[in-house]
């Protein structure tokens, strides 16, 4: 009989202690006085790989922009490795943690610096394509909703094990999209309901 | 250590759609969640130790000039994992309404005033034994525009993170015997009486300083139990 404590909303007014310098824009001084504990940049001085900008807006079934919706994620750094003592490897790139948190603003806009996480292992030891476990937290949900980001220029995509559970029709609202112009910068919109929702995994 | 994160736990939580919580109807997910494997990515999780966090931080009596108004109380417990088990050097944030029962949130303009003394954000790590202990005041109840007179019952924010991503919970914890309890759909949208007792922390006599601040005790069970080899292979 499990007895875990059950998940209730993170409501509206989270800012001030979960992200009191992030996009939030709440503030009338721009930031609340504390500082982060996690932050939306992940980039480390001493870590290797691609540097990334991933940005995207964050919908409800009505398709407005929800602009006090709280995204984390969650990654390995660029040679799949997580930061994590149950990875049980040798912790990577000592300082990268990959772990970041960002407020949307007052257009349902998020954003991440980042770097492009490696392949990591999967089930039965088939490698996953690079990906970022994503987790959604806002005022009406009443527990987070997982889903995850996979980038539009890898090849390995095709033979992701997670991603092949995934409806073909579906697929799309999980791959992030490289923006022309820009290096090395992704969009990755969330709609939390509605015909194009993005799939979210039950986990 | 090697943990499962058995499904059937989340029976406890509330249905992602709960129409009395009128902001759920937009917010919720309307098509099937799909269910996949957990894999090394839900599987580990961030550590925070305690570089994260400052002295104070887990004090909101101290964190201005002067002290705040209201009945000054001590929360604590212990963070655990579905078998019980403490989980060591887990980061715990909280936030919370002043004792008026106005946060200092721009967004928030319930006509109650603002503490200069109180901001209302405290963080701290678990210790070996996973306990954790904040210093504040009892924030008071507010309304709220969901429904006519709608009032929220005292409650404080928490933010835990456990051994893994699969861990992660965010809560309310409520105060013993509120009256606002029967009329609230936040608190109501956990199904099972016995799961939304768990969100109430309990009355400690005991760790109740004398002349000081009331005692409160609230325990955090996370998702994860401990793996059998059998289990262990499915990773």
């Amino acid at each position: 009989m499990s007895e875990i404590t059950p998940s209730q909303t993170v409501g509206p007014f989270f800012a001030y202690g979960l992200t009191p310098k992030g996009r939030c824009e709440w503030d009338p001084n721009g930031s609340y006085s504390w500082k982060n504990t996690v932050e939306s940049n992940l980039v480390t001085p001493d870590v290797s790989g691609t540097r990334i900008h991933i940005e995207g807006t964050v919908r409800d079934g009505d398709g407005l922009p929800i602009n006090d919706c709280m995204i984390e994620i969650w990654q390995a750094d660029a040679q799949g490795r997580y930061a994590s003592p149950g990875a049980n490897r040798a912790l990577p790139n000592t300082k990268f943690k990959g772990f970041g948190r960002s407020a949307t603003d007052k257009q349902g806009v998020y954003a991440f610096d980042t770097i492009k996480p490696g392949s990591v292992a999967g089930p039965g030891g088939k490698p996953q394509a690079p990906h970022i476990v994503v987790c959604i937290f806002s005022r009406g949900m009443l527990r987070q909703i997982y889903t995850r980001l996979y980038f539009d220029d890898e090849p390995a995509n095709a033979s992701d094990p997670i991603l092949n559970i995934v409806p073909a029709d579906r697929r799309g609202t999980l791959i992030a999209h490289k923006q022309p112009g820009a290096d090395h910068h992704y969009r990755f919109d969330i709609r939390v309901q509605g015909g194009d929702e993005t799939v979210f995994f039950d986990i | 250590m090697s943990l499962i994160y058995p499904k059937a736990s989340l029976d406890a939580y509330p249905k992602h759609l709960s129409p009395g919580y009128k902001s759920t109807i937009k917010r919720s997910p309307s098509k099937p969640l799909m269910i996949v494997p957990h894999t090394l990515s839900e599987l580990t999780g961030p550590v925070y130790g305690h570089d994260a966090i400052q002295e104070n931080d887990n004090d909101l009596t101290k964190q201005h000039k002067g002290e705040p108004l209201g009945e000054r109380i001590v929360v604590h417990g212990h963070v655990l994992d579905e078998d019980k088990r403490p989980v060591p050097n887990a980061l715990v944030e909280l936030w919370q309404a002043n004792a008026c029962g106005r946060y200092v949130h721009i967004v928030d303009q319930h006509p109650a005033p603002l503490d200069p003394n109180f901001t209302g954000a405290g963080r701290t790590v678990t210790d070996a034994n996973g306990y954790y202990k904040f210093i504040t005041v009892k924030p008071g109840a507010y309304p709220w525009g969901n429904h006519h007179n709608a009032w929220r019952p005292n409650h404080i924010h928490f933010s835990v993170f456990g051994h893994s991503f699969l861990s992660r919970l965010v809560t309310q914890m409520y105060f013993p015997g509120d009256y606002l309890f029967p009329y609230d759909p936040i608190f109501n949208s956990v199904p099972d009486e016995k799961a939304r007792a768990r969100m109430i922390s309990t009355f400690d006599l005991e760790n109740t300083v004398p002349d000081w601040a009331l005692a409160f005790r609230f325990d955090i069970v996370l998702r994860g139990r401990e793996a059998t080899p059998l289990d262990n292979d499915e990773h």
